[in-house]
């Protein structure tokens, strides 16, 4: 069962014959999956753009104005930290949206991100936090439950803000948390970075799809969950054109990081939504018996969770099955004896700090 | 053309309630739905001779405040929707109103970026528009509601729509909000002033709105061209003047209340040296209203460039 974002997305052209009704379905649908300038874009790079009502266009245009804008901003932000990592002698490693987009791929157009995550190897994480402090990135989680659940249980530390121009940037040591079962060896990861400009490196392609897809299926919220399947789905159509290799090797390393099932998830997804043009067994080769038997209950959890939260979108029991993904991402990402007593301290946060005891004013993902 | 006061009352909180409400607003069109008894009486009172959109037209801003859960409802608080997601943290039910119009503020500042837009109070009288930008506390509100008592026409309270390369402003006409003391000094100063829901110890302290389309254009959308930006500051200890500014720090000034000047990048920079190039500049030091609404009325017609 499609939906009407997912069909303009994959089929510009029928934007065209929507009635006014239809593309203001259309324009929530797409804001309200950060997709707005995606859509922008796609419709742009098939003259679509030009022949739907000036008051849509001004709204496509916008979206792309502030991605533009974003990438300006990156451009500068990459820059300065590539300078500050590089006074401790470490290369800056982007990942996820700023990847995509420094790096120029498919998955960067129109891409919006809300931070900056970059890698760095764990043993490097004090000098690096070090000197990002002392050229004006902060956290704003000093000495609260959330620091202390960063420092023990996160493969990120606090997210750092810069005092100046508002940025936030994640630093991470790994792509999973150290109490995941997948025991993820981060250290691979550096053997085979690309430098996409002097002195800026992304994963290699194979390892980007792989990350996009862990990251995706281990998330509690999805919020993003169609724009980062988009991701995987651009990606998965260009790469294979930069590296005649990287459908070959792509489920092997996926099993040396033990990432396989998020990859299987990850193609199979995008390939159910996307129609992602795929190699032929490549599915049935990253999944197992296991996986082969969890698939409906997944596709019934799944095909809920990539729908944007639209009521035209909505299908029945959606808030049931984002609830068992919620509960699903926190016992992938730690044991039982640990998860208790986070979420019974997260539920309390909620209740009496008002908003899980964020700050007044605009929320995080809106900046 | 239908106003949303020629709605039968029960009719207008149903469709307000089911989001069923789609209202013209300058060059936009807002749907809004809530179902808080404030927001009903606030948006009926202010909104009144506004014209609701056609059914069929599309709709550029979809807003909401509802409480949303009974948890919320128990607290006594609400949330502002756009496009069904909450932009905000939640808020006391008691602020509701104020939020719904910093909320449909917010929905112009970030998602317009066809015009330069500048954070400014904006008045017309005959083909005459005047742009004021402020800081807050610096009277922009409250003079912009004085002179919209005074037989001009209220632009806007909030934004300045630029088209870019023109001195062309695109009137957004939508209730005045006004703050603390300033209440009192527009009650006392007209007799007519429609007020909206008072939200008490918000952010800004306590907040209300003024109904501001008093004019007989007030949603006439055709754009009008600016001839002069005055840069109010209410200073009560300081001699009141109003002096010709240098275009170049105005530049700076305006720019600096632009919500999107550097979002535009050149194109913005363009978009102001145009507006500043054909526009004189002042800056208004008062702290009488009769001082400031002399001022804007005596305006000198077309100063030469300083």
């Amino acid at each position: 069962m499609s939906f009407l974002l997912q069909q303009i997305l994959l089929e510009p052209r029928l934007a065209v014959q929507l009635n006014n009704e239809l593309l203001n379905q259309l324009l929530s649908q797409a804001r309200s999956a950060r997709l707005l300038a995606t859509l922008a874009h796609q419709l742009q790079n098939k003259a679509v753009d030009a022949q739907l009502p000036a008051t849509v266009q001004r709204h496509l245009q916008s979206a792309i104005l502030i991605h533009e804008k974003q990438k300006r901003d990156l451009a500068f932000d990459g820059e300065t930290i590539r300078q500050v990592l590089d006074s401790v002698g470490e290369r800056l490693v982007l990942l996820k949206g700023a990847a995509y987009m420094l790096a120029e791929l498919p998955a960067g157009h129109g891409r919006l991100i809300t931070d900056i995550d970059i890698l760095v190897p764990q043993q490097r994480i004090g000098a690096v936090e070090k000197a990002l402090n002392e050229s004006g990135w902060n956290s704003s989680y000093a000495n609260t439950y959330n620091e202390r659940y960063y420092r023990n249980w996160s493969h990120e530390i606090p997210p750092l803000t810069n005092r100046k121009r508002g940025t936030t940037l994640d630093v991470h040591h790994n792509v999973l948390p150290p109490t995941a079962r997948p025991n993820v060896n981060a250290c691979l990861f550096f053997d085979r970075l690309i430098e996409i400009k002097p002195g800026i490196f992304t994963l290699s392609w194979q390892d980007m799809v792989i990350h996009s897809a862990t990251h995706l299926f281990h998330e509690g919220e999805f919020q993003h969950g169609l724009r980062d399947l988009w991701d995987m789905d651009r990606m998965l159509r260009d790469f294979p054109g930069r590296d005649p290799l990287f459908w070959e090797g792509l489920v092997s390393r996926a099993r040396e990081l033990e990432l396989q099932v998020s990859l299987f998830h990850g193609l199979t997804y995008a390939e159910q939504l996307f129609g992602t043009p795929l190699p032929e067994g490549i599915i049935e080769d990253t999944g197992t018996w296991a996986t082969s038997l969890r698939k409906p209950v997944m596709d019934f959890l799944f095909s809920r969770a990539f729908r944007p939260d639209h009521p035209q979108c909505k299908l029945p029991y959606t808030n049931l099955a984002l609830t068992i993904l919620y509960v699903r991402s926190h016992l992938l990402r730690m044991p039982l004896y640990l998860l208790g007593p986070h979420l019974a301290r997260k539920a309390w946060m909620r209740l009496f700090d008002d908003d899980g005891g964020s700050h007044q004013g605009l929320k995080r993902e809106e900046l | 053309m239908r106003l949303l006061r020629h709605l039968a009352a029960d009719d207008f909180k149903q469709r307000l309630a089911r989001g069923e409400l789609p209202v013209r607003v300058g060059p936009y069109i807002y749907n809004v739905q809530s179902n808080l008894p404030s927001v009903v009486e606030g948006f009926a009172i202010l909104y009144g001779d506004f014209q609701i959109a056609e059914p069929g037209e599309f709709v550029d801003y979809n807003v909401a405040i509802v409480h949303s859960g009974l948890l919320q409802r128990i607290r006594g608080k609400a949330k502002f929707l756009f496009d069904r997601r909450s932009p905000f943290d939640s808020i006391p039910a008691g602020q509701a109103y104020a939020f719904l119009e910093w909320g449909m503020n917010w929905c112009v500042s970030v998602h317009a970026n066809e015009y330069l837009t500048l954070h400014a109070a904006a008045v017309s009288r005959g083909d005459r528009a005047i742009i004021m930008p402020g800081t807050p506390g610096a009277g922009k509100s409250t003079l912009c509601a004085a002179l919209g008592l005074n037989g001009w026409r209220i632009l806007s309270d909030e934004h300045a729509l630029i088209r870019p390369d023109t001195a062309q402003i695109i009137p957004l006409c939508r209730p005045v909000s006004l703050k603390n003391e300033s209440i009192e000094v527009i009650k006392s100063f007209s007799s007519e002033a429609i007020f909206g829901p008072v939200s008490k110890e918000t952010h800004k302290g306590v907040v209300t709105h003024m109904k501001a389309d008093l004019h007989a254009d007030s949603h006439d959308t055709k754009p009008l061209r600016a001839k002069a930006m005055v840069f109010p500051r209410y200073a009560r200890d300081e001699p009141q003047r109003l002096s010709p500014r240098r275009r170049t720090d105005s530049f700076i000034l305006a720019a600096y209340h632009s919500f999107n000047y550097s979002l535009l990048c050149e194109a913005g920079f363009e978009a102001m040296k145009t507006l500043i190039e054909n526009i004189d500049c002042f800056d208004l030091v008062y702290h009488d209203l009769n001082f400031a609404l002399n001022a804007v009325n005596d305006l000198p017609d077309r100063h030469s460039g300083i």
